[in-house]
């Protein structure tokens, strides 16, 4: 292992700012697109859901 | 006793045949996918902790660019899936248009915006090393040029899709594009390899590291690794959510959503 | 084969009724190029270096101008329609609408390039080169130009979206095509920039009107 104390980790040699701020872009995208994947599919879940309460409501209605 | 045999081994294939085509429809692919998810899920965050452990605390300093070099380890993996996403995308595109398999289709328009976001990396994390190594945020490097020119045909292949509203054409005139292009990618980035060397480009190469050690190519293969199985986990969880907003009339669905 | 013919003198009769929509794609050509200098300054030997590229640039956004008319009107009115039924291929009246507007947007370009290449201080032999290279390259921008715009076509912000979808294939015609005019002006030889344009070209004819008819197929669907 080559790092002798945390900051010397952080600094990267000099190259602390390009270093961490490629892998921070991947993080922050790699992370971002997951979600916004993820909230589509349960917003169209959500609202298929609401569309299946409707119908069960208006059958109720309907019968009774 | 022979012809029986391969009468037998006809009906075999006959069969996976027909297997491999339930998957095929969108019905029996969404809770398919659902299953596989967590799984590529797994597979990106084992080899993605263990190719970071390497990029950082396993692979050696580099002789010429020091500590800066070790963005390699985010930025070949990104520029490789941006290519590969591209090449994948295409041909589910085009089995889309000559099968007329929905799925396929489907596939194809949920790999773009992860392929166009690997794009985005490597170019992003092409400048962060561009400027310590050329001392510029953009150099007209080869690579790098051919990757925003990539970039822009995902971008043209999404907006081509955003902007018809029938689905069906969508996917149809969406596959010709992809062929289009990757026809036109090989074309590309033969002229823009031909137009740098002649305009004297930058001497130290982004994608070979001098000396590469054995560590880091290890660290580079895991994290590729890695990537790639993310791409697989976004890419299904978005055709999950394409699958449900197309087929939101029909029936299974309805039953599918509890 | 007379399919083609006819669908290329239908095209330019009907393009010469409105003179207009042939002639703003010239006049573009000229205005941008002049810009240039106005806007860089009048220094000869920089603007000799710019210049291939200029021309080029300013072709390429000329023909970009007239593609979203290519199959536009005909397809309003019915007549694409009824070429998809016609006894004779789709594909060699595509061919035909292809040509007749390389005929109407190119060559026109190709005309008047060396007169333009003048106001850049390019000698004859320079001015000849470009003319070469537009010969060979306007046409592969018609060809690749009709597939976006029958991908395009009747789609909602058709004319940004086809510049977004063509522009990038666009770029090794650029490239090859100014990169022959730079080689010769530096002293080197041609032969490789105008061979690789010609292989384009050809390739591109072959298979250009192909996908351009696949996808008007997708359009009229």
């Amino acid at each position: 292992m080559q790092w002798n104390s945390v900051g010397e980790f952080f600094a990267m040699g000099g190259y602390g700012l390009y270093v961490w701020g490629s892998f921070g872009a991947c993080a922050i995208l790699m992370v971002a697109e997951p979600l916004l994947a993820k909230h589509r599919l349960n917003e169209i879940r959500e609202s298929l859901a609401r569309e299946r309460l409707a119908d069960e409501l208006d059958h109720q209605a309907g019968t009774s | 006793m022979g012809n029986h045999g391969r009468f037998e081994g006809c009906i075999g294939v006959r069969q996976s045949i027909i297997h491999w085509f339930r998957f095929a429809s969108p019905q029996s692919f969404y809770p398919l996918a659902g299953r596989m998810i967590p799984w590529f899920w797994a597979a990106a965050a084992i080899s993605g902790i263990a190719g970071l452990w390497i990029s950082f605390f396993v692979a050696p300093t580099d002789a010429q660019q020091g500590e800066g070099y070790r963005i390699i380890f985010v930025h070949v993996p990104a520029s490789w899936m941006s290519m590969f996403i591209y090449l994948v995308m295409a041909f589910w595109a085009g089995l889309g248009l000559a099968l007329n398999t929905r799925v396929s289709a489907m596939m194809a328009q949920a790999l773009a915006p992860t392929g166009a976001l690997m794009a985005a990396l490597s170019l992003l994390t092409g400048a962060f090393w561009g400027k310590p190594m050329w001392g510029a945020w953009w150099v007209w490097d080869a690579r790098l040029t051919s990757e925003l020119i990539l970039f822009f045909l995902y971008l043209g292949f999404m907006a081509l899709q955003a902007a018809i509203d029938d689905p069906r054409r969508a996917d149809k005139a969406g596959a010709i594009l992809a062929l289009v292009g990757v026809v036109n990618i090989p074309i590309i980035y033969f002229s823009v390899k031909w137009w740098n060397t002649l305009h004297q480009g930058s001497t130290i190469n982004l994608t070979k590291a001098p000396s590469m050690a054995q560590t880091m190519l290890w660290g580079m293969l895991l994290m590729a690794f890695a990537f790639w199985m993310y791409s697989i986990a976004v890419a299904l969880t978005r055709v999950r959510a394409i699958i449900l907003e197309r087929e939101r009339h029909t029936e299974w669905v309805k039953h599918a959503v509890e | 084969m007379n399919a083609l013919l006819a669908t290329v003198r239908r095209d330019i009769l009907l393009a010469l009724r409105r003179k207009s929509e042939v002639l703003t794609a010239v006049f573009f050509f000229v205005i941008v190029t002049s810009l240039f200098p106005l806007g860089i300054g009048p220094e000869p030997l920089l603007l000799k270096k710019i210049a291939p590229g200029i021309l080029w640039v300013a072709a390429l956004l000329a023909t970009l101008l007239g593609l979203p008319r290519l199959f536009a009107a005909d397809h309003v009115d019915g007549t694409l329609e009824q070429m998809a039924l016609s006894p004779s291929p789709l594909g060699l009246l595509v061919a035909g609408k292809i040509l007749a507007h390389w005929l109407l947007c190119g060559l026109p370009l190709v005309l008047l390039a060396p007169v333009l290449g003048l106001q850049f201080d390019l000698d004859a032999s320079a001015l000849g080169i470009l003319t070469l290279a537009l010969l060979l390259g306007t046409p592969l921008l018609s060809l690749i130009g009709a597939i976006g715009a029958a991908l395009t076509l009747g789609v909602r912000g058709g004319g940004v979206l086809l510049a977004l979808l063509v522009l990038p294939l666009y770029i090794p015609a650029l490239i090859f095509g100014a990169g022959a005019v730079e080689a010769h002006i530096a002293g080197l030889d041609v032969g490789g920039h105008l061979s690789l344009l010609a292989a384009m070209l050809v390739l591109a004819a072959f298979f250009a009107p192909w996908a351009t008819t696949a996808a008007l197929r997708v359009a009229l669907e």
